[in-house]
């Protein structure tokens, strides 16, 4: 056998223990030394699973029955055993709060090297090797929380790497980053392995940003199963990623839409290395001249007046610098920028959830402070990033009257109101199961009817969509549009450039505690300035627009993203 | 870190000492107090509590809210017991010397109040010693040190984790709190008891429930990353026993001994100068 | 002494974590002035139920030593230790109410419920008062009317918060049997 093989596959199949047919099928799959892979896929596709398996938390964790052989490192990965397979393997989690478990950054990344009785002399000088790697080592006594989100993943992978592993598995490390620091990561990663030759599996499904850097070979999964294995390139070209529920970068959809004919040869999979001939970029040029440009919608009038808001915590940090944020009535916008950059706290602010600011806060035209936290809540609905930390009722019926039973509404008419809000969020079908038989989009729906059910005029929306695949992102989204459509202001703080490009006409940029933009969502991506201050990350459909030489790059956004929603919808 | 021991860096003799030997020397200063009601020995006990905090470079403002709570905790017991058993003194030294007489059955008497002045040395004894290792050990040695006067290390881990994972629940009952709360929970006193139990439970079942998701995660982590392999496992913040160390250890031992024999030659756990 | 899984071991961890932060932060006043009840108590009889006499004992020693901790007033043995019996007696019931399986119900949901009664009567009846008799010498009349009030509270507040947690708990279990959408 290839001695550089390290992973494996041979015939393998897993069936989970409490399932009735098998995750995976017929897996044959080999990752040699010094490759880079990545494996994508929708969810429920079996990613995760067969990320398990490479670890060995199949069948240590998760019981099960295997078929066929998995080998890793030349070894059968059942004798290996979990604890075998961690000397091989290193896994960097998609929870990074979830893998921090030393209650610094050096015991983190010390924790594997503490369950090999490494003596701490050793362990001191080799964690702080390993910090410089990854850059960490000016953080080495911080606790958790007082790091940011991709300094947290560095000390994953420092963690991971603390053993001189052959394989480093990523699962979904783009998940929980901002855009600026999702590239930072694939960067990061890029030169890890080039320094320590180790093979690369990366789990995710934003394919577009796993191609900031090259990719050797991508295998996409659908239903247990690998639809394809080869180089990107080649699956770009085709229609695969789009039939088994993956987005394809924006600027291969936008090619597509242009008619452009796709070839290996142009690689498409690399967009610094993207090859056009002229008359390709004709075509692209001469589909945006055809495409009719979108219409601004009309101005309402103001819901939400928020003037020079400054604001300061108790424990002294000046989180709002004189903000100026003013919602319309009927509005779709998104709220963005990097963590600490003031967009939570200036939600925190609108809902009444920290008070004492100065400046102006008005809702039609009324003081907010002159009402309670209770009281703002039946004007400004505020929706939590996770589902489960707003859910406290068994039955769903339950979950959505709780507001209303608070407030003392008779029986009669929470009846009415719940149930007509149930409608109007697709779940009155379900009125009646308990709220642990929904998928997490669903629950999703509960939380936001057991805030609309209140009638309030806006909704706050912290990252709706965050740690979902195309599939569940787009119906979430399609669901907020179409309340939106019904009259509800809608109001998003996200990371998610796809999603404020998508959805939301306008988007207000916080960093350092101002606003630095408030313009289309079109116009900040197309912005290198204020890209690069609030850590987004520019479209590559500015890149593709500058590459056929079409002038108006925010314009060019504008009508792919409008032809786009035609086509999905 | 948020400080929630009030650990307090300084250099001193007491911050130099492992946090191994700091613990021990407390369990066995507490059990030395715990177990004698030998009047002299705790005013000795009390003393050198008082002498080791100066050592310690701590001052008393660091440390005066911590001081406060303790104070009242204390004076409100002794009214208590007073109030439940004003002659509790005279059964336990078997002499009655009345002093004064306030109304009905309390009597004030001279064993009530020197039963007072014992309870309180045994408080006075103990808290400087608790407050000293919670501001000279840093909780990152905790664990290390549970294992290191041989409590499993798989229990001491969990300690660890307790301490990890404090900021995090603390930030999210906040936060649930806050969502709920725009909901319409009412948890001020003007709900009913049961109300208010009801409606906290809107913010404990998301956070308990959520809590409990996150124990497979973090056991995974764990896990992938070898932990519970061995019978043994080694600490970053492990420190070797210096001759501080083995003092303070020696010291405390010395005094245990001295605790269980005055009990011994005494007879009983008493001083009692009431019978010449 | 049998190995813990380190699911268990994480679970202590965090069930300490969770009894810390209720015990220390979370004030619900009570009818009493100038005290607040005691919810953690309501979580630990849930963990104990889920995870284990072990593992109940071991979080109500943890967490109630770090709370005596973070206060400064010195460690009080004898209440850190009544906590981690009733722990342990909650662990106890573990299989009589079977909350892995989902399967609660009306019988299971007594019987958390006359355990968790008698656990408090127990722990703040017995254990607590017979300690400080060793340790302080305190008059038996002074800690039974601590007992007592102690115990009642705490068996109201586990009587709500615990039961409704482990109703919750109970839901998110797969169960046999089918849902139909109406």
């Amino acid at each position: 056998m290839d001695k550089d093989i390290v992973i494996s596959f041979e015939n393998f199949g897993f069936q989970y223990k409490a399932q009735a047919k098998p995750t995976l099928y017929d897996i044959n799959l080999q990752i040699r030394k010094g490759e880079k892979v990545l494996i994508a896929g929708p969810s429920g596709c079996g990613k995760s699973t067969l990320a398990h398996c490479i670890n060995g938390l199949i069948p240590a964790s998760y019981p099960g029955t295997v078929t066929g052989k998995l080998t890793i490192g030349g070894k059968n990965a059942l004798e290996l055993g979990l604890f075998g397979l961690s000397q091989l393997v290193g896994t960097v989690l998609q929870d990074s709060d979830g893998q921090f478990i030393g209650l610094t950054v050096a015991e983190d990344i010390a924790f594997a090297l503490e369950n090999d009785c490494v003596p701490t002399a050793q362990m001191r000088r080799r964690v702080e090797e390993v910090a410089k790697l990854v850059d960490v080592e000016r953080v080495l006594q911080h606790a958790p929380h007082e790091i940011s989100g991709g300094q947290k993943q560095r000390v994953s992978l420092a963690g991971v790497m603390v053993n001189q592993v052959d394989v480093l598995l990523f699962d979904e490390p783009l998940a929980n980053l901002d855009p600026a620091t999702g590239k930072q990561a694939i960067t990061l990663i890029d030169e890890i392995q080039k320094q320590t030759g180790c093979a690369v599996v990366i789990i995710e499904h934003r394919l577009e940003d796993v191609l900031y850097r090259r990719i050797d070979r991508t295998v996409v999964m659908g239903e247990g199963r690998i639809l394809y294995d080869g180089d990107p390139d080649t699956l770009l070209c085709g229609g695969l990623l789009q039939e088994s529920g993956i987005r394809e970068p924006l600027y291969v959809t936008a090619l597509k839409y242009a008619g452009v004919a796709l070839t290996p040869d142009m690689h498409p999979a690399f967009l610094p290395e993207l090859w056009l001939s002229p008359d390709q970029k004709r075509q692209v040029a001469d589909w945006f001249a055809a495409q009719p440009a979108p219409q601004a919608a009309e101005e309402a009038p103001i819901l939400l007046r928020a003037e020079n808001i400054d604001f300061t915590y108790a424990a002294g940090h000046h989180a709002l610098k004189g903000v100026t944020a003013n919602i319309r009535r009927g509005e779709m916008v998104s709220i963005v920028g990097t963590n600490g950059a003031g967009k939570s706290t200036f939600s925190k602010v609108v809902c009444g959830f920290e008070t004492g600011q100065a400046g102006v806060l008005e809702l039609n035209g009324v003081d907010l402070n002159t009402y309670s936290i209770k009281e703002r809540a039946d004007h400004i609905g505020y929706v939590m990033q996770n589902p489960n930390q707003m859910i406290s009722k068994v039955q769903i019926f339950d979950e959505v009257a709780l507001g209303l039973r608070n407030r003392g509404v008779p029986e009669q008419e929470i009846r009415e109101r719940v149930e007509e809000t149930l409608k109007i969020c697709g779940l009155y079908p379900f009125r009646n199961w308990p709220v642990s038989a929904l998928s997490y989009g669903q629950k999703k729906r509960v939380t936001i009817a057991a805030i609309l059910v209140l009638r309030p005029e806006i909704i706050l929306l912290d990252e709706p969509t965050a740690g979902q695949d195309f599939k569940h992102y787009t119906e979430i989204m399609d669901f907020l549009a179409s309340l939106n459509r019904q009259g509800v202001t809608v109001v998003l703080i996200t990371h998610d450039m796809h999603l404020m490009l998508e959805y939301t006409p306008r988007a207000v940029v916080f960093h350092d505690g101002r606003v630095i933009a408030d313009k289309s969502a079109a116009q900040v991506l197309n912005d290198p300035e204020t890209v690069a201050a609030a850590h987004l990350k520019e479209t590559s459909l500015y890149h593709l627009s500058q590459l056929c030489g079409i002038e108006e790059p925010e314009e060019f956004t504008r009508r792919f993203i409008a032809r786009d929603r035609e086509v999905r919808s | 870190m948020i400080n929630l021991f009030n650990y307090i860096e300084r250099k001193s003799p007491i911050h130099r000492l492992t946090g191994a030997s700091k613990l021990l020397c407390l369990v066995l200063w507490s059990l030395a107090a715990m177990t004698s009601f030998y009047t002299p020995l705790l005013a000795v006990l009390t003393v050198g509590a008082v002498l080791l905090f100066r050592l310690s470079r701590i001052r008393i403002k660091d440390i005066s809210f911590m001081l406060g709570a303790t104070m009242v905790f204390m004076v409100l017991n002794n009214v208590l017991i007073f109030l439940f058993s004003p002659q509790h003194g005279v059964s336990i030294y078997g002499t009655r010397t009345v002093l004064f007489t306030i109304a009905g059955p309390y009597v004030v008497t001279a064993e009530q109040l020197f039963y007072h002045l014992n309870v309180i040395l045994k408080y006075l004894c103990t808290i400087p010693i608790v407050l000293l290792f919670v501001s000279t050990t840093n909780p990152s040695e905790f664990a290390a040190s549970l294992n290191r006067i041989g409590i499993s290390y798989r229990i001491s881990y969990a300690v660890a984790l307790a301490l990890r994972y404090i900021p995090d629940i603390q930030r999210e009952y906040h936060d649930i709190s806050l969502a709920q709360q725009a909901r319409g929970m009412e948890m001020s006193k003007k709900a009913s008891l049961i109300r208010r139990l009801k409606s906290v439970s809107g913010i404990l079942i998301p956070l308990v429930l959520s809590s409990m998701e996150r124990i497979d995660t973090i056991s995974n982590a764990m896990e992938l990353r070898g932990f519970g392999k061995g019978r043994k496992r080694t600490w970053y913040q492990g420190r070797k026993f210096s001759k501080g160390d083995i003092l303070a250890i020696a010291v405390c031992v010395a005094l245990m001994a001295v605790s269980l024999g005055l009990t011994i030659w005494n007879g009983n756990r008493f001083y009692n100068p009431f019978i010449a | 002494m049998k190995k813990f899984s380190i699911k268990t071991i994480v679970a202590i961890g965090i069930g300490a974590a969770l009894f810390f932060v209720l015990g220390r932060f979370v004030a619900i006043p009570s009818p009493v002035p100038n005290t607040n009840i005691s919810i953690q108590y309501g979580v630990l009889a849930f963990v104990s139920a889920v995870y284990g006499p072990i593992a109940g004992m071991l979080v109500g020693l943890i967490g109630h030593t770090l709370i005596d901790f973070s206060y400064g007033w010195g460690v009080w043995w004898s209440w850190v230790i009544a906590s981690g019996v009733f722990g342990l007696i909650m662990g106890l019931g573990t299989h009589a109410w079977k909350l892995e399986e989902g399967e609660l119900g009306r019988k299971g949901l007594i019987k958390f419920n006359v355990v968790q009664v008698l656990g408090h009567i127990v722990c703040w009846g017995l254990v607590a008062p017979v300690l400080d008799i060793l340790i302080y010498k305190e008059p038996i009349e002074k800690l039974f009317a601590q007992g007592l009030l102690s115990s009642v509270a705490n068996a109201v507040t586990t009587a709500i918060v615990g039961s409704l947690l482990c109703v919750a708990y109970a839901a998110t279990k797969p169960k046999t049997g089918s849902l139909d959408k109406e």
